[in-house]
């Protein structure tokens, strides 16, 4: 009786340690076993039995840049796009979701269920709408790669809106900006020298995430006849799977850096507030 | 009563003398309409304040008092009347081209700048020089008595220095008009007393013309020149401290400036005879017949002698609180009276004592 009233109540319903580190182990297993093959394959010399590093330095050989060119033109339409997407989410989405909590609170529910559509329809169904947007897209502005950055403008607006969102719940944004503006401040100076200041957490995680969703994009690029890093590991898949599994791991590699940064800038954000 | 000599005394740490020279303004606001949707949050409210003049806007909340203080600064448009500082019509002007400092009820300082920074950015709005910007920040801070806190972020300071660095920062641009928008609310009490005697004693050394708003009537009474009770969009009665508590107008204010007892009782030609005792009737003239009276409890005398002289009644409760005691008293029909009185009379619940009236003026509505 005394217990319940000194401290919280144990259900025992939480596990305990070593149940914790055997499923966290089953976990790490599961996610580790395809990337270790992975790892492992990109090393096998064919049916030899043996390992090598040939396929590792062949791939960032010059003699090999010919074979490869298509490989890395995909690859830097794929950071062509991330960027341009990245500007789309800085230009447009962010601006709004200012506008929108400074001086129309009262779309906010509209906005955030408008940013969440994307997320709720499949990449199959929103191609069939994007296709004859894109013949018009095309006339307009000709069929470069980066005008895919329109689509994925689209895509990335969930995950962006997200990370935004939560920064913006968390910095007193009406207050400062009135505070800035019976200061002095104008509008530009406003944004810039207060807002994004304390939004910056909440605005590297929206573009950061919206790199690693460009870079791991597919089913858009495909249907659309776009080449990006994905459709181009696709294609020498068919031809070279040790490039193909390189890549592959390189990529993982990549959005597994930028997620790490993510979180460091959202455990610094956490204790440059308390 | 509003104890005042205790709040002047409240420890506090002297601050130099300063040299920011600042030009006090006129404020006028004259006939302001301010509608959201079908509810009128200003009712044409028409407000003066004199160069210098510390002006407290009180009133409960949603009476409008805010939306008048967003509205003389720039943050709401309104939606009629007009809005003067030094007789220049500001309607039509943004808040950052209206050359006010404004304290905020919620802390403000930006919270990736320093203190420093923050007393700074004003100036820096100005293309003031570093150099002054430097010294005038500095200047600032040490008038709030935080100079030594200037590398310091906010969320290293308490609340109340939080709103100290926001009125050196409202005060380091050398604005016409301060607003201060119930900038004591997050604070705890004895903070509140030490930081609102420092503010007005910093007015009173600056001589900058202020309106405050808040929703304390005792804070509004300690430190305002003048207080203007507002009651749903509309200002019911604007005077000094004394004449709002002595002399309140209306009912409203004689209800909400202070505490007051409805003793039931009859008017007749500005004569109210209520409980056995006569007043005169304070403020316009109002039709003979039943009214509720409005008495003061420090009106209302205590005798607990046996043999005492007034009405027979019971006491209820009694309350001890600090200077004074205020104790509750139950007449005959069930009347409940609240007495303030001297602390060594000390009644217990249940006790046989008299009450009687001094007679002071009163103010009264129609009974229902």
């Amino acid at each position: 009786m005394n217990r319940r009233l000194t401290g919280p109540v144990r259900l025992g319903l939480a596990p305990s340690p070593v149940t914790r580190v055997a499923i966290l182990g089953v976990v790490a297993i599961v996610f580790a076993i395809p990337l270790l093959s992975l790892l492992e394959f990109s090393f096998r010399d064919g049916l030899s039995g043996g390992y090598t590093l040939a396929h590792w330095t062949g791939l960032f050989d010059p003699e090999n840049a010919r074979p490869y060119r298509t490989l890395f033109q995909s690859i830097g339409n794929s950071f062509l796009l991330a960027g341009v997407t990245v500007g789309i989410v800085l230009v447009v989405l962010l601006p709004t979701m200012l506008l929108v909590h400074i001086s129309f609170p009262r779309l906010r529910r509209v906005l955030e269920f408008i940013c969440i559509i994307p997320i709720t329809v499949p990449a199959i169904v929103l191609v069939v709408g994007l296709a004859p947007v894109y013949s018009i897209v095309v006339q307009v502005f000709g069929g470069s790669v980066w005008t895919l950055a329109f689509a994925y403008g689209i895509l990335v607006l969930p995950y962006a809106y997200r990370a935004i969102q939560a920064n913006l719940d968390g910095v007193p944004v009406v207050t400062l900006v009135e505070a800035a503006r019976s200061l002095g401040a104008g509008w530009p100076t406003v944004v810039a020298r207060v807002l994004l200041p304390n939004l910056r957490r909440g605005v590297l995680a929206a573009a950061f995430i919206t790199i690693a969703v460009v870079l791991g994009e597919f089913t858009i690029a495909s249907l659309l006849n776009r080449r990006n890093l994905q459709t181009a590991l696709l294609q020498i898949s068919t031809s070279d799977g040790y490039v193909a599994a390189i890549l592959a791991l390189l990529s993982l590699a990549f959005a597994f850096v930028l997620l790490l940064i993510i979180g460091r800038i959202g455990s610094a954000g956490n204790r440059s507030n308390s | 009563m509003i104890d005042t000599q205790a709040l002047r005394t409240a420890a506090w740490p002297t601050e130099p003398a300063t040299t920011l020279a600042i030009t006090p303004a006129t404020v006028e606001l004259d006939a302001v309409v301010k509608v959201y949707g079908t509810h009128r949050a200003l009712d044409g409210i028409s407000l003066a304040l004199e160069p210098g003049e510390f002006v407290a806007l009180l009133g409960p909340s949603g009476c409008g008092k805010t939306t008048a203080l967003r509205a003389l600064a720039g943050l709401e448009a309104v939606d009629g009347g007009s809005i003067r500082i030094d007789a220049e019509d500001v309607a039509g002007l943004p808040t950052n081209k209206r050359d006010i400092g404004m304290v905020f009820q919620a802390y403000s300082l930006f919270p990736h700048m320093t203190v420093l920074e923050n007393v700074e950015f004003g100036l820096r709005m100005r293309r003031v020089a570093a150099a002054e910007r430097r010294v005038r920040a500095h200047e600032a801070l040490d008038l709030v008595g935080l100079g030594d806190r200037g590398e310091r972020f906010a969320h290293q300071l308490s609340g109340g220095q939080q709103q100290r660095v926001a009125l050196a920062r409202a005060l380091v641009t050398r604005p016409r008009v301060l607003l201060l928008d119930e900038p004591l609310s997050a604070l705890d009490a004895k903070v509140r007393v030490q930081l609102r005697e420092q503010i007005r004693r910093i007015q009173t050394e600056l001589g900058i013309t202020t309106l405050f708003v808040t929703h304390d009537q005792e804070e509004a009474l300690a430190v305002a020149d003048r207080v203007a009770v507002m009651r749903e969009g509309r200002i019911e009665q604007i005077g000094t401290p004394e004449e709002l508590y002595v002399t309140p107008a209306t009912p409203f204010v004689a209800d909400f400036v202070g505490l007051s007892n409805r003793v039931p009782g009859v008017l007749k030609a500005g004569t109210i005879t209520a409980a056995g005792a006569t007043f005169e009737l304070l403020g316009d003239p109002q039709p003979d017949g039943p009214v509720l009276a409005y008495v003061r409890p420090e009106d209302v005398v205590l005798d607990t002698s046996p043999r005492g002289k007034g009405l027979a009644a019971t006491v209820v409760a009694s309350s001890f609180l600090g200077s004074l005691r205020r104790t509750t008293v139950r007449l005959e029909g069930d009347l409940l009276l609240s007495v303030q009185h001297d602390v060594s009379l000390q009644p217990a619940p249940g006790d046989g004592v008299r009450v009687g009236f001094r007679g002071n003026p009163v103010s009264a509505i129609s009974a229902p």
